[in-house]
């Protein structure tokens, strides 16, 4: 993280001069290849392959489905189940990672039973969890939980093995007891690895909610895309994936606005 | 005041720790002391222990036998009454210059306005205040170990120990610490056990340059440097200099 022989001032000023003059013509980027997919589209609907429906007709279904509400029960119960899901499983998973980085006995104990589950696509427990959790709420935000849990747990436990000893043996050699080490020191210094967990924990909570939805939920994005799957209604199904992948991409921008107020004092390359 | 004067005591110490399976003895049987108010270096090949000998007064590695004591009383942990200096600075990257310098402060629990005052006096010691505010990650190399510097200070240490604190910066800034810490020696007269690995800086800056072996780490030679403070960039070039430079650096170099 640190390179101590570097100057680091100069360096980095020139760093963000370079980074300030590319910023305009990126964004030119992002926008033509908004673009140019955009057109791709239109040209494919036009061609008429598999029925695809055209972005004016996605968005025409979209204004009736906003007109009707149904869009708006979809979305607030599907963004409740990735909330729930993500808040549960990030809020076990930061101890246990913190526990797990901090002591032995932790690591030893807990450690055997992560990495199976990790193995394990948080997907394939839903067949268990219906049998133990019934068809309700609770094993779709189960199985949620357990996606975002399990990427977070080892972003934070990695965070915490990662943190130089020399800050450890520093803090130490200034009068600090465990306690204070690790409240000043580990929980700090690992705050960008926690970070870097809960978005790829809360892309993994979004990604399981599909899924997930297809426990007999009554509503949801994901419920909503199989009904539209069983009368060929194209037009729906694009809306809901459009509204996950906007979701899912403000959230993601909130966590990273998040980070870098959090992290600002982070060396960046 | 201790009526020995002896600050930093080594007394027939060994350390051996595991490396690979194997036990590896990293010091073996030093007897070295260390006066109030003197300046010790210590040089010497890579794996001679004097790396070891730094942790063991600071606290972090506990001898395997013999004892070490600072002012009369044995080191066991770490502590604030031995200030420690790290290569790698060592600094909070979350923390401000002025939150570093206060962190040790702030562990004791010394009163917010009096640990103010400390932390401002440290931090024009080594003339850091005007980058009072400024996060690590902007300062320069020079900055940053002035930074650590002042942290040490603020805790008011018996000792100073530090670890190679000039070795990752340019040969030009580190001259200049090198003379500020003289200067700084000069107004308090604390103690310092000093480890490096640049023969020049050994005798520059010391009382005594204790040369250590390898294989296992042990005392080679102490070497007295029997030049007056304060030391001028003049004296560097002298031949008193020079031959003590040359018989260091016979000492480190040719060890049969």
């Amino acid at each position: 993280m640190t390179s101590p022989a570097l100057p680091a001032a100069p360096a980095g000023a020139a760093k963000v001069a370079a980074r300030k003059r590319h910023l305009p013509s990126l964004l030119g980027l992002n926008l033509l290849s908004a673009a140019l997919g955009l057109a791709l589209w239109v040209l494919l609907s036009q061609l008429q392959i598999a029925g695809l429906p055209g972005p004016l007709a996605v968005l025409r279904r979209a204004g009736e489905l906003v007109a009707s509400g149904a869009l708006f029960v979809d979305a607030a119960a599907s963004l409740r189940r990735v909330l729930i899901g993500f808040a549960i499983g990030t809020l076990l998973a930061v101890p246990a990672g913190f526990l797990m980085g901090w002591y032995t006995l932790a690591r030893g104990l807990l450690e055997p039973y992560i990495q199976f589950f990790r193995t394990i696509p948080p997907l394939a427990m839903i067949p268990l969890a219906i049998v133990f959790l019934g068809i309700g709420e609770v094993p779709r935000i189960f199985v949620i939980t357990l996606a975002a849990f399990l990427v977070s747990v080892i972003s934070t436990y990695q965070g915490v093995v990662g943190v130089e000893r020399v800050l450890i043996n520093a803090a130490r050699t200034l009068g600090a007891s465990d306690a204070v080490v690790f409240r000043r020191v580990v929980i700090p210094a690992s705050t960008p690895f926690i970070l870097v967990g809960m978005r790829t924990g809360l892309g993994a909570a979004w990604s399981t909610l599909v899924a997930a939805e297809l426990i007999a939920a009554q509503e949801g994005l994901g419920h909503r895309m199989q009904q539209a799957q069983i009368y060929y209604d194209l037009e729906t199904i694009f809306v809901a994936l459009i509204t996950i992948g906007l979701l899912g991409m403000v959230m993601d921008r909130m966590l990273l606005a998040l980070d870098k107020r959090l992290t600002v004092w982070q060396e960046r390359r | 005041m201790n009526a020995t004067a002896r600050k930093i005591e080594f007394d027939d110490v060994c350390c051996t720790f595991e490396l690979k399976g194997e036990p590896f003895r990293a010091v073996d049987h030093v007897t070295l002391s260390i006066d109030d108010g003197e300046i010790v270096t210590i040089v010497g090949p890579s794996g001679c222990g004097k790396s070891t000998m730094m942790n063991m007064a600071a606290g972090l590695q506990e001898p395997s036998d013999g004892a070490v004591r600072v002012d009369g009383r044995p080191v066991h942990g770490p502590g604030p009454d031995r200030g420690v200096i790290f290569q790698q600075y060592a600094l909070f990257p979350w923390l401000t210059v002025r939150q570093n310098v206060g962190f040790g402060l702030q562990v004791a629990k010394v009163p917010r306005a009096q640990a103010d005052d400390t932390v401002l006096r440290c931090l024009r010691l080594v003339g850091l205040e005007a980058f009072a505010d400024a996060l690590p990650k902007t300062l320069s190399g020079g900055m940053k170990q002035r930074c650590a510097i002042a942290r040490a200070y603020a805790m008011n240490p018996k000792v100073l120990l530090m670890d190679e604190p000039f070795g990752a910066l340019d040969a030009l800034t580190r001259v200049t610490l090198q003379d500020q810490l003289l200067d700084t020696w000069r107004q308090d007269a604390r103690t310092i056990m000093f480890i490096t690995h640049d023969v020049e800086e050994a005798v520059y800056l010391a009382h005594r340059v204790v040369v250590m072996a390898a294989r296992p780490g042990r005392l080679h030679k102490i070497v007295p440097v029997a030049l007056p403070y304060p030391r001028t960039e003049a004296m560097r070039l002298s031949s008193e200099f020079l031959a003590i430079r040359n018989e260091v650096w016979d000492a480190v170099y040719h060890q049969h």
